[in-house]
């Protein structure tokens, strides 16, 4: 993990009308670490996301880049640059089958230069480069699945699809919004391996998640968001100690004993 | 002095044309592309009734409003209901209602000079030197009225602060027991209300044509786009930028330019301020 | 599949089952060209398609009803763009007619006021009129699907409002003494040509990659922003297709009629590619030249009946789009996949 910060936001800020869904947001991720977004719901985590990656103007703050200012640029411009996201709600373009839904983002002008593509038609490279990325990321190789209408796959193979969505993109730095939701136990014991690959890749992930217990599994940071500010950072042991964050999630009435397992 | 006074009659005038347009575009995400459709169908309503019908022109002007209204609301009881939320679907449907509406009247031969309505009142009055006729500080007054008129509903009526609420936020507002069809049908009676309303305000200066249809469409669309589609503010503050633009053109370039001042104030808007003046971003791209 | 329940009596339940017919399936893979009933299955509608539309001038003697077809052809290009737009990027455009009155005009200027011949003429206006409505029309381009609904909506009524107030390009006489072509011939095939070719070609077109990225705008542009595409760049590439398909046809209007005028872009232009593709099946982009073939015909029986024709349309328009009907060509293309039975539950 190398020491510089591959990504900055600085007194990040943005309301929608009367509601403040960020107040002074500021944190810094090391590039190839996990780093965590927790907080309760509405605490504006995905404001944070939004913000981050151009698709909502801040009202004010800065956001850099590997030292490169990249404040309120367009969605396009950050994802070319390395920066991918999932989105909370998925939504996968239904019409086409699994295998080109990855066709699309491979058509970016940054896959084309990290891949090296030329032309490609109906059966050409794209098409088998993204089986190749369905398989890495857990659809079978040689069954229909990668060939299935997106509409029909069932909620972890559609969680998988927005991930090598991101991963068709070569990224630097994919921020996933809550990619563990939805999924039962078992897809989330086979995602786990899959996230620690990534970061042995040398991706950096952020992730905003509400599973805690499966997210301290592979998270080497975690911030807790709260009311759209930041609460606090760090090791999560330490901050799930803090007693602002229990308040924040459990309620300063109920003193609950949260035991965290490591 | 007359530029002024010619201007706000105008801007009156397109400030009447849109707010119906506005309303239900605000409520209910619908664009009414039959609303010029309607303007001009309550004109020649209004005619038949005095003419054939021989009813009191009051009585006339009140009874075709009521049509309007109840057009409207069937409009969206038969038709819209059935493709709501199909966005696609929904511009399709009122775009060809209100091209069958307005090529059926000129089939029906309603067209050219011949049709036309009386003032209200006849005659002229000076103000500051320039002649004006009294129909058209009657346009100002029924404008103004119909501003207050539409404030006042939507502050402190209870269907009307329904409307607001629906306008603002739709799930929250059926979250709030507020029946969304229900709304959107009064949205488009009391729309086509208006339209009708200044149908018979606007028609008396001029002729009752066909091509008054698309004219007011356009003129409507223009209103709303550079007020912020779905603002009420917007599109009055709107109605009197390209209200006295207009009458300053054909003033000091030449007459047949307000369709052109129309078209560009719609491009300028969607390259400088795609929201309008007093839009609000999220009308421009989805949500994510 | 799908499936559709219906209680038969109150013990027994069916449901309705359909499913890909066999051979279907075994003309999906590379294997299809190994039996000639599979070769035959998948070409049979296309060679009829073809086939049907060249020897059609041949079939019909009267010179009136030629003509009748080169128009057709005209608005199937519309109409094809249309479709285009709207089920593959999510484009409603609802004014055709800017793109014929656009590619109309400039063909009649470039011949007239320039002296090129069609040949030369038709291509160019084509491509000037296609790069004129995408600049035209970019505005909207980056903003929801309304604005540019609004926008193509607007541009054929108000300019043509504004060239017979300002009496430029001709005013409501039009631009007079265009060249027409060479012979009868020229004037009848090349257009069935070009129809041909624009039909096989869109086809193709949104199946490559290229294509995938159109329909990825059209269900969820959001997520082609975050796979780092222009959304705008791509609509805009899109437009520039459709408006070419539609300045083509005004271009080739302008020397069949000789004249170029207003009326190129009247209603008929707007609304018939729009019932077209509706009636047709939308999304198939063959079914809106099949409307195209049904609805120009009735409106040339109806032509006595001056504008009521355009009532006819926009009335049958709004009953299928209420009763959300799916298309000939869709319902034709589904009975020819796939057959049906009732399954017991």
């Amino acid at each position: 993990m190398k020491e510089e910060p591959i990504l900055q936001v600085l007194h990040a800020s943005k309301s929608f009308g009367g509601v403040q869904a960020l107040v002074d947001v500021c944190f810094e991720v090391k590039e190839g670490e996990v780093f965590g977004i927790i907080g309760p719901n509405g605490s504006g985590k995905t404001t944070l996301i939004n913000c981050i990656t151009g698709f909502v103007k801040m009202d004010s703050g800065e956001v850099f880049y590997r030292g490169k200012e990249i404040t309120n640029r367009p969605p396009n411009y950050i994802a070319n640059l390395g920066i991918t996201r999932t989105f909370q709600i998925m939504r996968p373009y239904y019409s086409l089958p699994a295998y080109k839904n990855l066709i699309i983002p491979l058509f970016s002008p940054r896959a084309r230069r990290k891949g090296g593509w030329r032309g490609g038609g109906k059966l050409g490279d794209r098409a088998t480069v993204s089986i190749d990325i369905l398989e890495e990321i857990g659809f079978e190789r040689d069954s229909f699945v990668p060939y299935k209408l997106a509409s029909s796959l069932p909620t972890g193979y559609l969680k998988r699809l927005e991930l090598a969505r991101c991963l068709a993109l070569k990224p630097d730095i994919i921020l996933c919004d809550e990619v563990f939701s939805g999924l039962s136990m078992s897809e989330i014991a086979s995602m786990v391996p899959f996230i620690e690959k990534l970061q042995m890749d040398g991706i950096t992930l952020v992730m905003i998640e509400h599973r805690l217990r499966e997210l301290f599994r592979v998270a080497n940071r975690v911030m807790v968001m709260n009311f759209g500010a930041k609460l606090t950072e760090g090791i999560p042991e330490e901050v799930m100690e803090d007693e602002r964050v229990k308040e924040a999630y459990l309620g300063s009435e109920k003193l609950l004993d949260y035991t965290f397992e490591a | 002095m007359d530029i002024l006074i010619y201007g706000i009659v105008n801007s009156f005038s397109l400030a009447l044309m849109a707010i119906g347009f506005t309303l239900v575009y605000g409520i209910s995400r619908l664009p009414n592309f039959a609303h010029g459709a309607i303007y001009v169908i309550t004109g020649f309503g209004v005619w038949w009734f005095i003419h054939k019908l021989h009813l009191n022109y009051a009585l006339s002007i009140i009874l075709a409003l009521v049509l309007m209204g109840l057009i409207g609301a069937g409009v969206y009881r038969f038709v819209l209901i059935r493709v709501r939320g199909m966005a696609t679907s929904e511009i399709i449907a009122t775009y060809a209602l209100g091209l069958a509406i307005l090529e059926f009247l000129r089939w029906r031969g309603f067209k050219g000079m011949t049709y036309t309505l009386p003032v209200f009142i006849e005659g002229s009055i000076q103000i500051a030197g320039v002649p004006i006729d009294l129909q058209r500080i009657i346009v100002i007054g029924i404008g103004i009225v119909v501003i207050s008129f539409m404030w006042l509903f939507t502050h402190y009526n209870k269907t009307g602060l329904a409307l607001r609420g629906m306008a603002q936020d739709e799930h929250a507002a059926m979250m709030l027991g507020i029946d969304s069809d229900w709304m959107a049908l009064i949205a488009m009676a009391i729309g086509s209300i208006l339209s009708g309303l200044s149908a018979v305000v606007l028609l008396p200066l001029g002729n009752i044509v066909v091509e008054a249809g698309y004219n007011v469409l356009i003129l409507s669309i223009a209103v709303c786009i550079v007020g912020g589609l779905g603002s009420w503010g917007g599109a009055i503050l709107a109605a009197f930028m390209i209200g006295f633009v207009q009458i300053l053109t054909v003033r000091y370039i030449q007459s047949h330019f307000h369709m052109v001042v129309a078209l560009l104030a719609i491009i300028l808007t969607l390259i400088l301020r795609p929201s309008g003046l007093f839009g609000r971003q999220k009308e421009l791209e989805e949500r994510v | 599949m799908e499936e559709k329940y219906e209680k038969v009596t109150s013990t027994i339940e069916r449901r309705k089952e359909r499913l890909d017919r066999g051979i279907k399936v075994r003309t999906e893979g590379i294997y299809a060209i190994s039996s000639l009933e599979e070769v035959a299955y998948l070409l049979l509608p296309r060679l009829i398609l073809i086939t049907g539309l060249l020897l059609l001038p041949a079939l019909i003697p009267s010179l009136y009803w030629k003509r009748v077809i080169s128009i057709t052809c005209i608005y199937a290009l519309l109409a094809l763009g249309f479709d285009f737009l709207a089920n593959f990027v999510g484009l409603v455009s609802l004014g055709g007619a800017f793109y014929i009155g656009v590619g109309g005009y400039m063909a009649a200027i470039l011949n007239k006021y320039v002296g090129l011949s069609p040949i030369l003429t038709i291509p160019l206006a084509t491509f000037s009129g296609a790069i004129i409505c995408t600049l035209l029309l970019l505005p909207a381009l980056p903003l929801r699907g309304v604005y540019f609904a609004i926008v193509t909506l607007m541009y054929p009524l108000a300019i043509a409002r504004i060239i017979e107030a300002l009496n430029i390009l001709g005013g409501t006489d039009g631009i007079l003494g265009v060249a027409g072509f060479p012979s009868r011939w020229i004037e009848q095939y090349i257009i069935i040509l070009i129809i041909i070719f624009a039909l096989f070609g869109l086809r193709r077109l949104v199946n490559e990659d290229i294509g995938l990225v159109f329909r990825g705008v059209k269900d969820n542009d959001q997520a082609v922003r975050a796979s780092g595409l222009s959304i705008t760049l791509y609509k805009s590439i899109a437009v520039f297709i459709a408006s070419g398909l539609g300045s083509l046809g005004g271009a080739y209007l302008s020397h069949i009629y000789m004249w170029s005028g207003i009326s190129q872009f009247a209603l008929d232009f707007s609304i018939i590619p729009i019932a077209a593709t509706v009636i047709g099946g939308g999304g198939t982009l063959v079914g809106p030249l099949l409307g195209c073939f049904i609805l120009v015909p009735i409106s040339e029986f109806l032509r006595a009946f001056g504008t009521l024709r355009i009532v006819f349309y926009s009335l049958i328009l709004l009953a299928f789009i209420m009763f959300r009907s799916e298309g000939v060509m869709v319902y034709a293309q589904r009975k020819y996949h796939q057959f049906e039975r009732w399954v017991k539950v």
